[in-house]
């Protein structure tokens, strides 16, 4: 391992971490224009053309806001809550297949941080501890309805991770491999895995709703029963972390819903251009930030379309529906390929 | 009025709630979440109802009752003779007054004899109903299509003489609101308030 390869491999890495800030600080100036949109408004457009500095705006507001911790919040695990979700939403970038491989000089750079052979089992691992950060920031804000708030997004992230394991199980059977690069090699050209598993990509794709705390699963926050709930407490940047986080987890969801179903930066007919292995790399990674950005806008549509659920739905639907069809859907996934290997 | 309405409703657009068990197509939900797409859709190409307020505004009526102006006369001379009726027919209480006797070198100035030193209107407590317009004998004060602009303390909305009474320069437009009717109307001695 010499220095070119560190200093590469940092160089992407915060590359990476940048893209992933900006793209969540835009998200927040796109989901206030697509819900003007969807309103027959049209949504910030006073901060520069288009609303274009509204993010700006919005986090030097948060910066400049007074910093209020509660008298009887545990200082530690109130700071420490905040922290920990905003880190473990950068998490999960690393092991995502941004691009192919870009070759300098005989040299292959590929565009994805960490090729661990285990991806899919270490986004599981990683979305685990993603509910500490609410559980933490909700016991220590000392406030009821934080702590409601925490509990229920303990909740629902524990059942919901269930039915979007048993999801991706089946992804795993079929392409035999836990790494995601090799998920996503395996859907080349257009042999995307939603044509083979239709159900799978619907219960992932409800699930990572419920994971991302996002509506119509935002029982966690809702606002009209539980003023905010995890972070009522939280003020200034603290709640700006929260929110931000949110933004970052959608960016991730979408990401992983691209790469494991719709081919990640594969796109049709890409062996029928004849371009070099550099610009299939390049055009591969715009069109999987394309549909990044449509499986975001996707996120937002919901949100501005569907109510919240009661929570006694939200569970029934967990337990009751998704973690069995999930079941329903491995089974079939197994036989399948157990009469293909079998003929 | 439509035919097939029924008694007693004001419009056929209510609807009887049943508690019917929900079929299989309504219970999985998704054929009425893809509907609900399609509504929130075809929504994001309406026509934004949004109005660019300071640059765009919104058509006014042309009697439109606005913030206040004391008319001058054609000699710019003060109208206003301070006699306390539109004091007294403000429902809300927003008009105060202090009466002062007009000094020989101020004919110019003032029409009457009397004249108001001070005369203040609190917009808060304001309620643009014009019958201060409609009690006044001498046509001094009127409503007008200005707005009453936002401002940061409460007692920057209490307007006083030097906002209320128009420039002489710059006299303001009042005529679609004094009709000759409307001058009629006030001058019409069979109306219970000339009597």
């Amino acid at each position: 391992m010499d220095g070119n390869y560190i200093l590469y491999k940092f160089a992407l890495a915060s590359v990476i971490l940048i893209i992933s800030l900006v793209v969540a600080m835009y998200a927040t100036l796109i989901e206030r224009k697509v819900a003007g949109f969807f309103q027959d408004r049209l949504g910030p457009n006073r901060a520069g053309i288009y609303g274009i500095f509204q993010p700006l705006a919005d986090g030097l507001k948060l910066f400049f806001k007074e910093e209020f911790m509660p008298g009887s919040a545990d200082k530690f695990l109130y700071i420490l809550g905040p922290s920990l979700t905003m880190m473990i939403a950068l998490l999960t970038s690393a092991v995502i297949p941004w691009g192919d491989s870009l070759i300098f000089n005989g040299v292959e750079y590929s565009l994805q941080v960490a090729d661990i052979n285990v991806g899919v089992l270490y986004v599981f691992a990683i979305l685990s501890i993603g509910v500490y950060g609410i559980m933490i920031g909700g016991w220590a804000s000392n406030n009821k309805y934080a702590l409601i708030g925490a509990v229920r997004a303990a909740s629902q992230m524990i059942s919901y991770e269930l039915a979007m394991s048993m999801a991706i199980i089946s992804i795993v059977m079929m392409s035999g491999t836990l790494s995601l690069s090799e998920i996503v090699n395996q859907q080349h050209g257009f042999n995307w895995n939603i044509w083979y598993q239709p159900l799978g990509f619907v219960l992932f794709i409800v699930c990572a709703f419920a994971e991302c705390n996002r509506a119509p699963f935002d029982l966690p926050e809702c606002e009209t029963e539980l003023i905010g709930g995890y972070h009522t407490e939280y003020s200034s940047m603290k709640l700006g972390f929260y929110l931000f986080a949110e933004y970052i987890n959608m960016f991730i969801s979408s990401a992983m819903i691209a790469t494991l179903y719709f081919g990640g930066y594969n796109f049709p007919f890409m062996d029928d251009l004849g371009l070099s292995h550099n610009a299939l790399t390049i055009i591969g990674f715009i069109v999987f930030f394309i549909k990044i950005s449509f499986f975001g806008f996707v996120f937002m549509w919901v949100r501005w379309t569907l109510p919240r659920f009661r929570y006694d739905q939200l569970m029934r639907m967990g337990w009751k529906n998704l973690l069995p069809l999930a079941l329903v859907n491995v089974v079939i996934t197994g036989l399948i390929i157990m009469l293909k290997n079998h003929s | 009025m439509s035919t097939n309405q029924q008694p007693g409703l004001l419009t056929n657009r209510s609807k009887v709630v049943s508690d019917k068990k929900m079929t299989f197509m309504e219970r999985i939900y998704f054929p009425a979440i893809i509907k609900g797409f399609g509504i929130t859709f075809s929504h994001f190409f309406k026509k934004k109802a949004t109005i660019q307020y300071p640059e765009v505004k919104r058509p006014i009526a042309q009697i439109y009752r606005g913030k206040h102006v004391l008319k001058r006369d054609d000699e710019g001379r003060e109208r206003c003779t301070a006699c306390g009726l539109c004091a007294l027919a403000c429902p809300a209480e927003a008009i105060t007054m202090v009466a002062a006797e007009r000094k020989p070198d101020e004919k110019h100035l003032y029409r009457e004899e009397k004249y108001a030193a001070v005369y203040e209107i609190n917009n808060l407590r304001c309620i643009f109903c014009g019958l201060c317009e409609e009690a006044c004998p001498k046509e001094a004060i009127f409503l007008t299509s200005r707005i009453v602009s936002a401002d940061y303390k409460r007692t920057d909305f209490i307007s006083g003489k030097d906002v209320l009474v128009e420039p002489v320069d710059q006299r303001i437009d009042i005529s679609s609101r004094q009709t000759p009717a409307v001058l009629n109307f006030k001058k019409d001695k069979n109306q219970s308030h000339n009597i």
